[in-house]
């Protein structure tokens, strides 16, 4: 591990140098595995933040309270250390830039993270299509690369939307409340355009995006989603 | 032998029985739901269930016909290839057995496949003998709609991919055919005792 980056109060990023890493596609994730001095192991996925051609590959993990391998990654691994994992994995949740636009993605919280990777992706390609980014948070400081990606926004034409469900009346004069149709709406491409949707999140939040999505006109089949976190049975 | 992780204690949960638990899984009492697009939503009246294939006849059911076949009612323990475990999970629903009860085949391999679009592949012994079931009840409540309901595969013994959500039908087939996440990366067989979670396990 060669550094670390605070994100937010509750996400950090940690920078990793692989001694063989066989490559990865922008969306993908690995699987972390820690072995206590006893034998005992944890293992645990975490999405790849960085784009395939990004020098050093990172994951932005976040501190779960409750959590067994994100509060270790999160607080206890140092630069220098060594951290066992196996990748990548997965090949559908994945962009590459020859699959062209347009692109629709819709993150909730920590779902920011494989789209920082298919955002950078993007940047350092032909930028055929600027992607649209639908970005749900708490509040403002839980936003996760927020000065990167209002460059995107600024410089790169990336059309970037966040919407804050928790944040305190205040400075904030974006969108506020939960993702619903009429915002989807307003952000997505029409569904004429075929756009290609990702959409990765909580499950609640996955599934009411996916949903909305599939309620106006969105082909299912174009529609990629990406789960996290537990669910009421 | 792996290489400690400096630091790593860990934050190890008492479990009842060990020997339930395959290798490199936790134990969660949550359900979480995994998926790689909207969930399908098929009324019922549009829905029917097939076996199909390499078989003599094809059959089908229409949805009171799926539902008035012999039930069983299991309690099993499932293992997700994300790391989860869930342990005394109870369904109601047809043995796989009961459906292919009649079916004449020489067909070695099926592809369940679903609404949605998503497929995956077994070797018919891995659902024969009282190993699989297309169920239509968690606990007491309809299947519902996140978890794969009205029906999905249930395959206890592999991992869960293989018990495929808004399952349609079976078709039998000569050869084994990868299915969706079989395609992309992850283990043909699946089983979560030999930790057979990505292609090469």
């Amino acid at each position: 591990m060669r550094d670390v980056i605070d994100e937010t109060p509750r996400c950090r990023s940690i920078v990793l140098d692989p001694p063989a890493w066989p490559g990865h596609r922008a969306g993908q994730h690995l699987d972390v595995r820690l072995t206590a001095e006893d034998g005992y192991q944890a293992q645990r996925s975490y999405s790849i933040a960085s784009a395939p051609e990004d020098d050093g590959l990172v994951l932005t993990v976040e501190r779960l309270d409750d959590g067994e391998v994100s509060p270790y990654l999160a607080d206890e691994l140092r630069p220098g250390d060594e951290l066992e994992m196996r990748g990548p994995i997965g090949g559908y949740f994945v962009w590459e830039d020859s699959d062209g636009g347009p692109v629709m993605l819709v993150a909730g919280g920590s779902g920011i993270v494989p789209f920082r990777a298919m955002l950078r992706h993007w940047a350092a390609g032909d930028r055929a299509v600027a992607p649209r980014l639908l970005y749900s948070s708490r509040t403002a400081v839980d936003l996760i690369y927020r000065e990167e990606l209002m460059h995107l926004a600024d410089s790169d034409g990336v059309d970037v939307r966040f919407t804050l469900t928790r944040e305190p009346p205040g400075a904030w004069t974006g969108h506020r409340g939960r993702v619903d149709r009429h915002l989807l709406a307003d952000v997505s491409w029409p569904p004429e355009d075929r756009p290609l949707v990702f959409v990765c999140g909580p499950s609640a939040f996955v599934e009411t995006v996916a949903q909305g999505l599939v309620d106006t006109g969105h082909q299912p089949s174009r529609i990629r989603t990406e789960r996290f976190g537990p669910t009421g049975t | 032998m792996a290489p400690v992780s400096r630091g790593f204690h860990g934050r190890r949960r008492p479990v009842e029985d060990p020997s339930r638990v395959p290798p490199g899984q936790y134990v969660t009492g949550d359900f979480p739901v995994l998926s790689a697009g909207p969930t399908p939503r098929t009324p019922l009246t549009d829905w029917t269930f097939a076996i199909s294939g390499a078989i003599d006849e094809p059959v089908s059911w229409s949805w009171e016909e799926f539902t008035a076949l012999p039930a069983q009612t299991v309690t099993v323990d499932i293992p997700c290839v994300t790391k989860w475990s869930k342990l005394d999970t109870s369904w109601k629903g047809v043995a796989v057995d009961t459906l292919l009860e009649g079916v004449t085949t020489a067909a070695d391999f099926l592809t369940a496949w679903c609404d949605g679009g998503y497929t995956t592949n077994l070797a018919l012994e891995d659902v024969r003998d009282g190993k699989a079931w297309v169920a239509y009840q968690y606990g007491d409540e309809p299947l519902a709609s996140e978890h794969g309901g009205p029906v999905r595969l249930l395959v206890p013994h592999l991992y869960f991919w293989k018990s495929a959500k808004w399952v349609r039908g079976l078709t039998l087939t000569f050869d084994d055919e990868p299915g969706f996440w079989e395609t992309y990366g992850y283990h043909n067989h699946g089983d979560p005792w030999l930790e057979q979670r990505y292609q090469g396990d």
